[in-house]
């Protein structure tokens, strides 16, 4: 030690000291360790010697197997009863694929005695890879009576390989409800993870599925029910011999939605090859009455594992089936935006009904020239004309006039660029532009020009179709901004209680009754004598509506836009939002189609095959040539 | 043959402590063939683990060829880079499995708080070395910040179990630097009247492994069944044991994770309170070697060092073993050199690595 220390005497004195402090420690450690060792050993002495008898003869009876009694999965029905996801019972030939060596060779082996096709090869492949990794994992699914007989008959040459009753789930209504209803799918080793972290690990074990999205996903919770427990008796070989007592699983609640499965489906047909989303609301509850995303998918691809070749189909679509446009697709809403400016203009004491303005086709600000759609302009317009005729000059000058700021603030109330709160996953914000909004997104100060075609429902202004009806319900509600959601009840599969999702409005936007009045004769008088006549001739009711037209590519200066020369995926987007009877609404709708063009020309007519079923069990005529296409006029 | 190739020999062993190299090496062939029967004869699954021993062989190499006062310059940027990293996951790291721990740099994702393992003793050997001649209380409590500040933010994550194992690491480094007896009974005082408040804070699937463990009956298919299951195999397995391959827990598949945490109660059906005995004798070996070593180290920080690293295998293996045997909770702590694994097997070589490093440098340090 003396030879290392440089230092003089004190401090050696001090390292010695300290040196000698350390092994006194280190000794208190050691009698610490070996307490600690000694305890162990008489817990080992406890446990092998003294309980040794009795633990034994548990061991030997160990043969008692404690096996999970998987749940019934409650089943999704819409708001009449009709079935939309439900379960039923089939046998499939299982792999359990720890026990095997060689599984392609195995696989190979039994595909003498049961046909295996490629497909169910790619599916098994794929499932080997995501799976958890203990359990038994299906080759062949729904087999026939014929195959398990020839099965059943050759079972003695591969003992890994087993036949087991499984429940399936089934979509019966398939594409139509594919994004509200989801689909189940097999647990992934993200969402067992997710399982233990939330401490739900054990409840599925003998749970092969999980709801991976929509409903599915969203009420798994409910859906799922309770493990039930089987003490069964084993025989030397690990094979349950008999039963002795169990807990029976309970199923799980069953969920009911306040979505209506027939006029789902008009409003899906309604879009033909179009591809689009629809949204419609009972506005006072905020029940979802229709949520249609085109195209959709099956989804009963996915419940016993979808094999990669449609899932490659799927997922690189330039159509993009798998997203539900319905919430999760952004789309500027064009001049479906002017109603919220004219109540924003009212409310804020910037325009009063009768004043007017002169629209001479356009408008100028800061040596730039903003074109009013209709060539030539409307004249003198009103804010009823305004909405009635969709003047751009209008609201190019109440944009101005507003500024971006009370704009936004004052829009952002019905819901715009904030997520709905509907009890289904996967909402986008859209973009509510804002100074501080392109401050955070593109650390760029807001121009005063750029505030000029937010009053048309361009520039920046992006929402969800979801958002688009949320916000006309509103309208509809005389200002109460409703919280959608797609569930009516969960109803518990013992009990029969009914568990009521009726959420509180969101909000309530003390807006004036002569306000809203001036802006819903104006919605009215659009589908009477405005761009949404045509759609709505003849109709046997009174509806409320406003078009629109988003563009999807900028226009520039002075250059016109003919649909002719743009490609079909670059053509404008054609809105409508909706809410009738005009009165008294039960129903208010957004409808957006992609690149389709004018809002009167492709979403007014398909608001108006809803709102005829809904309100009168109309069912569309057969398919014609539209005849609404001459003489549409722009927004 | 050239002199220069007559010294390799010399030159890989140099650094390599003989007897504690013997030990871990005897408790890895060990784990070898407790695997092998715990993973039903799989020769993959030995095959595989091989290789994770090979890997941690050769980690424990380098380490030991690492003089101690390179480490001591690394102590101070590493805790730091530690903390920071830990920082960044707690503000923009990925949620996995809904706990946050993952850093993603792109390219790869880490997990800090594995680093900060070997990180926290480390930092704090280093820091109570340099103010060693003038300790005092003033730098114990700076000490016990820098240990409270990983700790915490590592149990937020929530990491529960790891914050626990690194506060232990931490604090043996303090108690063998002479942290006084009167604030650690204070400590643990307000420990116990801080219980309550704890309890509060835990989230439901911590305080049911607790409350699991005071009745495994009330979870059979969660973590019940674990506890209820591997005590079983450890009582039938009486005086000497099964035999090797014989455990019927194991080879009916009544064991749950019989090859990573639980594997101790495969060994301890198949072997019985013999072979128990002999592996807490093993156990104890490494721990009295290490202690040995921080006792001859010639600096404070080699002994601090030393020392906690020893304790902190120590602390691995107990709370493994108490769990398998059911005296404590069920967390995923495996049995150290034994389980299944390469991530745990290889940051517990690197410990073995400082330590002969600690052992086998010391005329080569000026203190």
């Amino acid at each position: 030690m003396s030879e290392l220390t440089i230092n003089p005497g004190v401090e050696i004195r001090n390292a010695e000291l300290e040196l000698r402090h350390f092994h006194a420690r280190l000794a208190v450690a050691s009698a610490f360790v070996l307490l600690v060792f000694a305890l162990l050993g008489a817990r080992f002495f406890y446990l092998q010697i003294v309980r040794h008898g009795e633990l034994s003869t548990l061991a030997e009876a160990n043969r008692i197997a404690i096996l999970p009694v998987a749940p019934n999965r409650g089943i999704i029905v819409d708001r009449n009863g009709i079935v939309l996801a439900h379960n039923y019972s089939a046998y499939t030939l299982e792999i359990r694929p720890q026990d095997v060596a060689n599984i392609d060779r195995l696989v190979d082996e039994v595909s003498t005695v049961v046909e295996i096709g490629p497909r169910d090869r790619r599916r098994f492949k794929r499932l080997l890879e995501e799976s958890k990794a203990v359990g038994s994992l299906p080759i062949r699914t729904r087999l026939t009576d014929e195959e398990i007989a020839r099965f059943a008959a050759h079972r003695y040459r591969f003992p890994q390989v087993e036949i087991n009753a499984r429940p399936f789930r089934q979509y019966p209504q398939g594409e139509i409800f594919s994004h509200v209803v989801g689909h189940i799918g097999r647990i992934n080793q993200r969402e067992l993870d997710r399982l233990e972290a939330d401490g739900r690990l054990a409840n599925y074990r003998g749970t092969d599925y999980i709801g991976k999205t929509g409903i599915e996903q969203r009420y798994e919770g409910y859906l799922h029910g309770i493990t039930g427990v089987e003490n069964v008796e084993v025989d030397s070989g690990g094979r349950a011999v008999r039963t002795l007592s169990r807990t029976p699983a309970v199923s799980g609640s069953n969920v009911a939605l306040t979505l209506d499965s027939r006029l789902q489906d008009v409003a899906y047909r309604a879009f033909g090859e179009r591809r689009g989303a629809l949204v419609a609301i009972e506005p006072s509850t905020g029940g979802v009455l229709a949520l249609v995303s085109k195209p959709g998918f099956d989804p009963n691809l996915f419940v016993d594992g979808i094999d990669p070749q449609s899932w490659n189909e799927l997922n690189h679509s330039p159509d993009r089936p798998l997203l539900n446009r319905a919430l999760a697709g952004t789309y500027p809403p064009g001049s479906t935006f002017k109603p919220y400016m004219a109540l924003a203009a009212l409310s804020l004491g910037k325009r009063t009904p009768q004043q007017t303005i002169n629209d001479p086709g356009y408008f100028f600000f800061g040596g730039r020239q903003f074109r009013d759609s209709h060539e030539g302009g409307h004249g003198v317009v009103d804010l009823y004309k305004s909405i009635v005729k969709s003047s751009d000059t209008y609201y190019y000058m109440l944009a101005n006039d507003l500024g971006i700021d009370a704009i936004a603030r004052f829009v952002s109330r019905f819901g715009f660029g904030s997520r709905t709160g509907i009890d289904l996953s996967g909402e986008a914000l859209g973009v509510l532009p804002s100074p501080e909004w392109k401050m955070r997104r593109f650390k760029q100060k807001w121009y005063p020009g750029e505030t000029i075609s937010i009053g048309i429902g361009q520039g920046y202004n992006s929402y969800t179709p979801l958002q688009l009806a949320v916000a006309i319900a509103a309208i509809a509600n005389d200002g109460v901004v409703p919280r959608p959601h797609v569930v009516d009840y969960i109803e518990d599969s013992r009990t029969r209680e009914r568990l009521p999702v009726a959420p509180a409005p969101a909000r309530t936007l003390g807006l004036k009754a002569e306000h809203l009045a001036a802006v819903k004769a104006a919605l009215v008088g659009v589908t009477r004598e405005g761009t949404g006549r045509i759609a709505f001739q003849g109709a046997e009711y009174m509806s409320a509506g406003k078009t629109g037209t988003a563009q999807v590519i900028g226009i520039k200066q002075g250059e016109k836009y003919v649909e002719r020369e743009v490609a079909e995926r670059f053509r404008d987007h054609s809105l409508y939002v909706a809410y009738a009877p005009a009165d008294r609404p039960t129903i208010a709708l957004a409808v957006i189609v992609e690149n389709a063009g004018f809002g009167s020309r492709a979403a007014a007519p398909i608001a108006r095959i809803v709102l005829d079923f809904y309100l009168l069990g109309k069912l569309p005529a057969p398919p014609k040539p539209a005849k609404v296409r001459a003489n549409a006029s722009r927004r | 043959m050239h002199p220069a190739v007559r010294r390799i020999p010399r030159l890989v062993t140099r650094h390599v402590d003989g007897l504690l190299l013997g030990l871990v090496l005897v408790l890895m062939v060990v784990g070898l063939f407790v695997l092998y029967s715990a993973s039903n004869a799989s020769a993959a699954r030995v095959t595989a683990q091989s290789v994770n021993l090979l890997v941690a062989l050769a980690v424990l190499w380098v380490f030991a060829n690492i003089p101690p006062h390179y480490l001591l310059r690394l102590a101070a940027p590493l805790y730091v880079a530690g903390v920071l990293t830990l920082l960044g996951v707690a503000l923009f790291g990925d949620v996995v499995h809904g706990a946050r721990r993952w850093l993603d740099f792109g390219v790869t994702r880490i997990q800090p708080s594995e680093l900060m393992k070997i990180a926290v003793p480390l930092a704090l050997a280093w820091y109570l070395h340099r103010h060693e001649a003038t300790l005092r209380l003033t730098n114990f409590v700076v000490a016990t910040v820098m240990l409270i500040v990983p700790v915490a933010l590592i149990a937020r994550q929530p990491d529960l179990g790891t914050a626990l194992l690194i506060a232990a690491s931490g604090f043996f480094v303090l108690f063998l630097a002479g942290l006084s007896w009167r604030i650690m009974a204070g400590a643990v005082l307000a420990g116990l009247a801080a219980a309550p408040l704890v309890w509060s804070l835990l989230h439901d699937y911590q305080r049911q492994r607790v409350l699991t463990l005071i009745d495994p009956a009330q979870d059979p298919l969660g973590a019940g069944y674990h506890t209820i299951q591997s005590t079983i195999a450890l009582g039938s397995g009486g005086w000497t044991g099964k035999g090797w391959l014989a455990g019927t827990q194991t080879h009916l598949d009544f064991i749950p994770e019989r090859t990573t945490d639980f594997i101790f109660a495969v060994y301890a059906e198949e072997f019985g309170f013999a072979g128990n005995l002999v592996l807490l004798a093993l156990l104890l070996l490494v721990i009295a070697r290490g202690l040995f070593i921080a006792a001859n180290a010639p600096t404070l920080f080699g002994r601090l060092l030393a020392g906690a690293i020893t304790l902190t295998f120590f602390t691995y293996a107990v709370v493994n073993l108490g769990m398998v045997s059911g005296i404590l909770p069920v967390v995923g702590i495996p049995l150290p050199l034994i389980s299944y694994g390469g991530t745990a097997l290889v940051s517990i070589c690197l410990g073995f690595g400082i330590l002969m490093s600690i052992s086998t440098h010391k005329r080569l340090i000026q203190t």
